[in-house]
């Protein structure tokens, strides 16, 4: 029994959690008995699937959520979180998803809010010396990013780092960081890792969540699973491996992460030739086939994105040809892009993608209403029969056609993007990180859905930043770096090495 | 590689806009002095001059606490008749009691002013009421009350005693009384602004009032704060033009709360809370009343006053998501 476990290394643990449930108004219970346990000095991976109720545990953990029941134990004594300062005034502090930065303020100010060190007369705040400290402290942590700089100006990475700099400014005994690295570069991620070693160093204690298995191995020592709320396990990672820890996540054996399903190569369908826009991408040529998957490998940055919404017409081209089936087009706006049988699925679905209080239908016939529409009056029965067909072909998790999108798990959101795509009936899809920030059960029914639709003929781009990802699903594989094409090579020749050091602009080097 | 550093560049571009908005305002202000000062000289007169600065002062007291609660992300409707109901109420309390010292009067006009902002307060702070709907009401309710107690009677300037109107009309070497007024109510914010835990907040608040609980932020707290002071400002206003008109009416400073807006807006602090300076709030409120008084002085039909408000409101609206827009513009090309 783990209980009895429990008892007897007691003193060893800094953080306690016995028995944890909560709900939500009415619905299933997010967590059903969970318990976790937090050694001093080490790093501890949380895994489990989206909705499994990871993000719930830690927001209980850090005082944001309060538990229906169970026990929190601090060095062994209870201890109860009403709020997010109790638990900070008891060393702990949480690096959330959705970052907690204030964007007209400055990164000194976001890092020292709510906790100025004052030294003037009448307790007010010493700009200068705000600055100074600020700096000094970013300095240590090897990063550099102007202490004065408001955090609007700032790209997704920056903020993730100015967040985690916030959190560390307390000086926290147990820092929780839930998926710090999402929108980091690997020179980040690797940077973020030292800082983190150095804490455990010091003897600070970190939870840390991730979606990436192999930071899992990277960085942790033990790691605990959640599965639709419920204790799975903890493992220590020396002792376990990734098949251990997706079949405790999904709860089935899977096979193959990549289901590749090899597809007879049909027509040419889309031929670009000598594509340019100018400070983002030059004479970018590829070509691309039915029933192929066509990956574009790169690291953030290297133009990859805008080159598929170059051809989507997002963005306008500056030199350079785009052929469809043989015959040159022109496209201005998505609205072409689509008639011609393009369909472009980008990145950040909540930007681009859903209108989120809307339901399912809504959403996936939204480009597709005039022709649902009867003399200008939408033809109701129609447009559901038809997202149904979407509905049943993704394999879409919701209680029915009719529930809203914004209470749809992200695995399920995507899906969603995908259907109010497909209804446009196009003939090339263009997927912009399709996975980004979904669980591995989502993301292999994402998989064997790119299979399936290039099994009926559909020519797929598929954009990507995770290297098992793009070499696992693409028939061919093009490598891009500062806005050019630096190689081409075969699902048979794929390597994470071989790309990386591509993406990298390693062969560029070699060359010049 | 992206490096962590790489927004070196957009830096000091950056920088340059958030000043270039005050600057912004100075501009306009001296064209709009230039073109009024031809038509009529008289306009850049010393007597006319320092009209102007009189009428702002009011003005700039009240947008200073409209400006509190528009950096929250909420807006203040009721500040005109926060100010009419408690200008009414001190002018009739000095009507009635002429030996009342006059030197309680800003007092009692804060308080009661306080009173009407911790209403507002209570209703969106604790009560969660979207602050539009929640001070549209307070703005009838109140404006009702000044009817109510007057019985839609004037308090006229022979009933007042003179010490109540010597209370704008004093000047302190050469300056204005009432300009000394708006100058501490100004620097007083200034400094609680920029220079105390709880002017940031306010500040955080607005721009994100989940992670203001994260970090520890009162968040009710801030927001009932926000409303209180703008009412207390109200209500020293009130006091204020009273005396300075010598005279309290039922229906004065009817739609003062658009111009308060207005000068908090043309100030450039964003409607949607978070981001402005108090000192554009004060140049705001300047040249709202400067062009007010220029369509006097070039004798232009007043009736043109409220749809020329209502343009120059719009135009500082888009001047600002104009230049938001170019800015990211530049920046995307940059990266």
């Amino acid at each position: 029994m783990i209980l009895g476990g429990v008892f007897i290394i007691m003193e060893d643990y800094i953080l306690e959690v016995r028995n944890i449930y909560k709900s939500f108004t009415g619905a299933k219970p997010v967590l059903e008995g969970v318990n976790f346990n937090l050694k001093k000095g080490e790093i501890h991976a949380l895994l489990g699937e989206n909705g499994a109720g990871k993000s719930t545990l830690i927001k209980i953990i850090s005082g944001v959520l309060q538990p229906d029941h169970g026990d929190i134990l601090l060095k062994g004594k209870k201890v109860y979180f009403g709020n997010p300062m109790d638990a900070q005034k008891h060393g702990i502090a949480a690096v959330f998803q959705e970052l907690a930065l204030f964007p007209e303020l400055s990164v000194a100010e976001n890092i020292f809010i709510g906790h100025y060190k004052y030294r003037t007369l009448f307790r007010s705040i010493d700009w200068k010396d705000l600055y100074k400290e600020a700096n000094s402290f970013l300095n240590s942590l090897g990063i550099e990013i102007d202490p004065k700089a408001l955090v609007k100006d700032l790209s997704i990475a920056e903020r993730q780092i100015v967040e985690i700099a916030r959190v560390l400014s307390i000086n926290p005994e147990i820092l929780i960081m839930d998926e710090p690295t999402s929108s980091l570069t690997l020179e980040e991620t690797q940077r973020l890792f030292n800082i983190v070693r150095s804490l455990k160093e010091k003897g600070t204690s970190i939870i840390f969540i991730s979606h990436r298995l192999e930071e899992v191995f990277a960085i942790a020592d033990r790691v605990t699973v959640l599965r639709d709320g419920q204790y799975i396990g903890t493992k220590n990672v020396a002792e376990t491996s990734v098949d251990e820890l997706i079949q405790m996540m999904v709860g089935r054996k899977l096979e193959d992460m990549y289901p590749k399903v090899e597809t007879k190569k049909g027509e040419l369908l889309l031929k670009v030739d000598g594509l340019t826009r100018n400070g983002e991408f030059y004479d970018v040529s590829f070509e691309l086939f039915e029933g192929e998957v066509l990956g574009i490998a790169g690291l953030v940055g290297s133009g990859r994105t805008e080159v598929a919404q170059t051809i989507f017409g997002i963005r306008s081209k500056d030199k350079g040809k785009i052929y469809i089936r043989g015959e040159e087009v022109n496209i201005k706006n998505p609205k072409d892009a689509i008639s011609l049988g393009i369909v472009y699925v980008p990145e950040d679905r909540h930007q681009h993608g859903l209108l989120l209080p809307m339901d399912i239908v809504c959403n996936t016939t939204l480009p597709i209403l005039e022709s649902l529409a009867n003399r200008g009056i939408i033809d109701r029965k129609e447009e559901e029969i038809l997202t149904k067909k979407y509905f049943e072909l993704l394999d879409i998790r919701a209680s029915g056609i009719r529930q809203k999108v914004m209470s749809l798990s992200g695995g399920n959101q995507q899906k969603v993007v995908l259907a109010k795509w497909l209804a446009t009936k196009p003939k090339i899809l263009i997927l912009d990180e399709p996975t980004r920030g979904i669980d591995v059960g989502a993301k292999v029914a994402i998989y064997q859905l790119i299979n399936k639709l290039a099994q009926e003929g559909y020519g797929i781009i598929l954009i990507s930043s995770e290297m098992p990802e793009i070499i696992g699903m693409s028939d061919r594989i093009i490598i891009m770096h500062e806005g050019r094409i630096v190689g081409t090579i075969s699902r048979r020749e794929a390597t994470q090495e071989k790309i990386l050091s591509m993406a990298l602009g390693r062969k560029v080097y070699t060359k010049s | 590689m992206a490096k962590m550093g790489s927004i070196n560049g957009l830096r000091e571009k950056s920088y340059d806009i958030a000043k270039l908005r005050e600057i912004g305002i100075i501009f306009p202000l001296f064209l709009f002095g230039l073109i009024i000062a031809l038509r009529n000289p008289y306009f850049i007169s010393w007597e006319n001059l320092r009209y102007i600065f009189l009428d702002a002062s009011i003005l700039t007291i009240v947008a200073i606490g409209e400006m509190m609660v528009i950096l929250t992300g909420g807006i203040d409707l009721s500040v005109g008749s926060n100010l009419a109901l408690t200008g009414m109420t001190v002018s009739m309390i000095y009507r009635d009691f002429h030996n009342f010292p006059v030197i309680l009067a800003p007092l009692i006009g804060i308080l009661i002013g306080g009173v009407c902002g911790a209403i507002n307060g209570l209703f969106v702070a604790k009560g969660k009421v979207i602050p539009i709907i929640a001070t549209l009401s307070t703005m009838y309710i109140f404006r009702g009350i000044v009817y109510i107690i007057s019985g839609g009677r004037w308090v006229n300037a022979h009933e007042m005693p003179e010490g109540y109107k010597l209370l704008t009309r004093v000047e302190i070497l050469g300056i204005p009384i009432l300009v000394i007024y708006a100058l501490i109510v100004f620097l007083f914010f200034y400094y609680l602004l920029n220079y105390k835990a709880i002017g940031r907040s306010i500040y955080a608040v607005g721009n994100n009032p989940q992670s203001a609980i994260y970090i520890g932020i009162n968040k009710v707290k801030v927001l009932f704060l926000v409303y209180l002071i703008s009412g207390i400002l109200a209500g020293l206003s009130g006091v204020l033009y009273t005396s300075r008109f010598a005279s309290a009416e039922s229906s004065a400073a009817i739609g003062f709360e658009l111009s308060a807006i207005s000068a908090v807006v043309i100030g450039g602090v964003k409607t949607t809370g978070g981001s402005g300076k108090i000192g554009g709030v004060v140049l705001g409120a300047l040249l709202l009343t400067m062009i007010v008084n220029g369509l006097n002085v070039m004798k232009i039909s007043p009736f043109y006053k409220l749809a020329l408000q209502g343009l120059m409101f719009l135009i500082a609206v888009i001047v600002d998501s104009l230049i938001a827009e170019r800015y990211y513009k530049g920046r995307r090309r940059r990266v």
